[in-house]
């Protein structure tokens, strides 16, 4: 286990360095120059040419990329170029929307697509089974951005329940959790519907095995075998798959976060790249990236855990 | 039985949100204000961003003469000027007992202070250029002001209303940024960056205190969003609405009301005067009466808009009706290009990121081109792209952009500017404008130049972009126009 963990370590930090140069370098070569762009059509050349100075975007490329670096390792992430306070600052107040929003979809994608991934593998063919896999098949086929305008028609416009979208604060928990609720479900339904699918044909797979019938065969019942063998061994590529959404949540909300108006890491990324603050652009990313990363590397660590004969096969 | 208890959970939990939604209080004194764009900065003598100014511009942050909801330019920190008979010398009279929101005095030397720091070395105000004619500042007395100018500056009243020209303290200038401290009739109470800005109202203004407690301005981009965010009550008012699309439903529903007004908001079809075959009148005058104004305001405003044969504000006293000089006339559009020996014609249509003028817009705008031989090729450009490669670089043969500074004809006469329309009878008279201060003349001057640019076609003039804003039927007092880009609700309440 420990040269596993060693090693999945070592390629862990490599991913970072490579993706800090890729990011470093993209955003060199983007078109546009943020302090033409924050002082617009009026603007003197000189007073631009005093901003990009300010902005420290006038240095070697070797040396501003050391110093963004550097700045990230102390936990410095610069100032916003447009907001005029410490990205760390802008960050900060954003993962507490973007993180329990992606949590709160994945609590509800999981909780809605285990027992529904179950009941159709274990009554393949039949009636509910087949309602299922026709309402999963919908689920996926659907974008969620459309389906969060449906929601917001329903219960913000008609019923007017929920807010069309915005966000309070956490200083009142409740309306909080409310605010996130109907993003959450609009993200985790089209999540849930493709986790479902993948837990009931992966729990087929195990449930044909012979280890299977031998359960059955020395006298398990069904609902015994089903939790002490079959699901253990089919909720590897589940993991998989929820590892991948919960990245996709937290990075890719972008779209149910314009729908919702919610001020999320996604979307701070994209007023970042309009309005040229590359430096928030860069950081967000890079956090991004390694939140990816790091899921990556627990998903991993939960295999191990749940199959030793994985541990195995790394050495 | 386990299913019913499932639906009785949900059931609950549904009754339980829907419980914590507060009450409709009788008479509400605080009012939820959706604004498209979001401020990046609050100092509006540091940024460009018209979003500075339509949250704090007179609510926050007063100058020494200000807008009116009317247009008309009237006395904010000082109340009454004196101009000196050869124009040079202006001493403003300021108002008494005005502070600034952490306590400090309002005076003179906060004047001098502000003015000062617009031309200072490595000021990186926005509108540097407007304020060029100050020569100095000085203080006689802490309640009045000397300004003295090196010509003359027929400008000088109007620009000081400027969001730029905000009077601001020595003490608190620096963070203005993220802390505004100004002398208005609200102070900034909180900001979440991304989705909302708070002021409350100003216990101790000096003039005519609000009649409102409190404003939350909040900030959603999307069209869709908005129309929700309104009919879900999340905001009462929608002063510049983004989706037009949609306008009729809230005109037809009694909850709301719609006002249509005016802003100084010239949309163009620009054109690169600098180069071949753009240089040529008779190519520019071809491309003006290949266009059909009214299908653009249908096809991409809903509607929205009123044409404009020249650049200066419909609303505007001094405007002048040119649109018939270049009305749509496609046969006379082919007989000019013929007449100019232009044959194949493929120009660049570089457009910006908004979705009605320029992107539909240019759709339309290819497809009348091509009616008349002139082949287009469409780049959709993001703004700081747009930034860079039309309107610093000038690599562009036409792009559709709507100027929205009140009073800038003078735009046409700088020398580096994108549109590259060098034309040195246009040039004196901006220059004899910018020394005039008798109004008689200055319309005058004023006529001649909107002549001047429709004469020579100078760029392809569409439409005055139209203010639509959508609101809470009780809502009062907010601006129908938008003179300057600003949410004047100084004077807003709210019907019993």
């Amino acid at each position: 286990m420990p040269s596993f963990l060693l090693g999945r370590g070592i390629s862990l930090v490599l991913s970072l360095i490579a993706a800090s140069v890729v990011i470093f370098l993209v955003l060199e070569v983007v078109p546009g120059d943020p302090a033409q762009f924050m002082l617009g059509l009026n603007a003197t050349p000189e007073a631009v040419a005093t901003l990009r100075q300010t902005l420290g975007l006038d240095g070697p490329l070797l040396e501003r990329y050391f110093s963004w670096i550097f700045g990230l390792l102390r936990g410095d992430f610069g100032i916003s170029y447009t907001y005029k306070v410490p990205v760390a600052g802008l960050i900060a107040d954003r993962i507490w929307i973007s993180l329990p929003l992606a949590l709160y979809a994945l609590a509800l994608s999981t909780l809605i697509a285990f027992p529904v991934g179950i009941i159709a593998a274990v009554k393949r063919n039949s009636p509910a089974d087949v309602t299922i896999m026709g309402a999963t098949q919908i689920g996926v086929a659907v974008p969620n951005f459309w389906f969060a305008m449906l929601l917001v028609l329903l219960f913000a416009v008609t019923l007017r329940w929920f807010s069309a979208g915005g966000f309070p604060g956490w200083h009142d928990p409740l309306m909080a959790l409310k605010a996130l609720t109907l993003p959450a479900v609009a993200l985790a339904l089209p999540q849930a519907s493709i986790l479902a699918r993948v837990m009931r044909s992966s729990l087929l797979d195990t449930l044909g095995e012979d280890y299977i019938r031998s359960a059955r065969a020395k006298g398990l019942s069904q609902g015994q075998t089903l939790w002490r063998h079959a699901l253990r061994n089919a909720l590897i590529p589940v993991l998989t798959i929820i590892g991948l959404q919960f990245s996709f949540l937290l990075a890719g909300a972008i779209i149910i976060e314009n729908v919702f108006f919610l001020p999320g890491l996604g979307r701070l990324v994209f007023q970042g790249i309009t309005s040229r603050d590359l430096i928030v652009v860069k950081s967000v990313v890079m956090l991004l990236v390694f939140a990816v990363i790091l899921v990556t590397f627990l998903v991993d660590v939960t295999y191990a855990l749940v199959d030793p004969r994985l541990r195995r096969a790394v050495r | 039985m386990r299913k019913s208890l499932v639906v009785l959970a949900l059931a609950g939990a549904l009754a339980l949100t829907t419980a914590m939604t507060p009450a409709f209080a009788q008479a509400r004194t605080d009012v939820k204000i959706g604004l498209v764009l979001e401020p990046p900065s609050l100092d509006p003598t540091a940024e460009a961003a018209a979003a500075v100014d339509e949250v704090v511009y007179s609510n926050v942050f007063e100058g020494l003469t200000k807008f009116a909801a009317d247009g008309s330019i009237v006395p904010g920190l000082a109340k009454s000027w004196d101009i000196s008979a050869d124009g040079l010398t202006y001493t403003f009279h300021l108002v008494e007992g005005a502070k600034f929101h952490d306590g400090t005095d309002f005076n003179a030397d906060d004047v001098k202070f502000s003015l000062d720091r617009i031309n200072a070395e490595g000021s990186l105000n926005a509108q540097k250029a407007l304020y060029t004619s100050i020569a100095s500042v000085e203080v006689v007395d802490p309640a009045t002001v000397k300004v003295t100018l090196k010509q003359p500056d027929g400008n000088l009243i109007y620009n000081l209303a400027w969001g730029d020209a905000v009077i601001v303290a020595p003490e608190s200038a620096d963070n203005n940024k993220t802390n505004p401290i100004g002398t208005g009739p609200f102070t900034f109470k909180d900001r979440v960056e991304g989705d909302h800005i708070t002021l409350e109202k100003n216990q101790s203004y000096w003039g005519t205190p609000a009649k409102l407690e409190g404003a939350t301005f909040r900030f959603i981009a999307d069209p869709t969003a908005a129309f929700a965010a309104l009919q879900a009550g999340d905001v009462d008012s929608f002063p510049n609405y983004p989706a037009p699309e949609t306008v009729a439903q809230f005109q037809n529903d009694p909850r709301f009301r719609v006002v249509i007004g005016s802003t100084e908001g010239e949309t163009i079809l620009a054109m690169n005067n600098g180069k071949p075959p753009l240089d040529n009148v008779k190519v520019r005058e071809a491309i003006a009466h290949a266009i059909d104004r009214q299908a653009i305001i249908d096809g991409a405003m809903f509607g929205f808009g009123t044409p404009i044969g020249t650049f200066m504000s419909p609303a505007n006293p001094d405007y002048v009706d040119l649109t018939a000089q270049s009305n749509y006339d496609p046969e006379k559009s082919k007989a000019l290009l013929a007449e100019a020996g232009i044959k194949d014609l493929t120009l660049s249509l570089k457009l910006p990121p908004v979705e009605g003028y320029a992107r539909r817009g240019g759709e339309i705008i290819a497809n009348q081109l091509a009616a008349v031989g002139i082949k287009t090729e469409t780049t959709n450009l993001e703004w700081a792209q747009w930034l860079s490669e039309v309107f610093t670089d000038k690599n562009y043969d036409l792009t559709i952009i709507s100027h929205t500074e009140p009073n800038d004809i003078g735009i046409f006469a700088r020398p580096e500017y994108y549109f590259q329309y060098h034309n040195a009878d246009f040039d004196k008279i901006i220059a004899d404008l910018s020394v005039t201060s008798d109004p008689a003349k200055r319309s005058e001057l004023l006529k001649a130049a909107e002549k001047n640019l429709a004469d020579n076609y100078a760029v392809g003039f569409l439409f005055e972009l139209a203010k639509v804003g959508v609101e809470n039927a009780k809502l009062q007092g907010m601006w129908a126009n938008a003179p300057t880009q600003a949410t004047d609700i100084t004077a807003v309440s709210w019907a019993e």
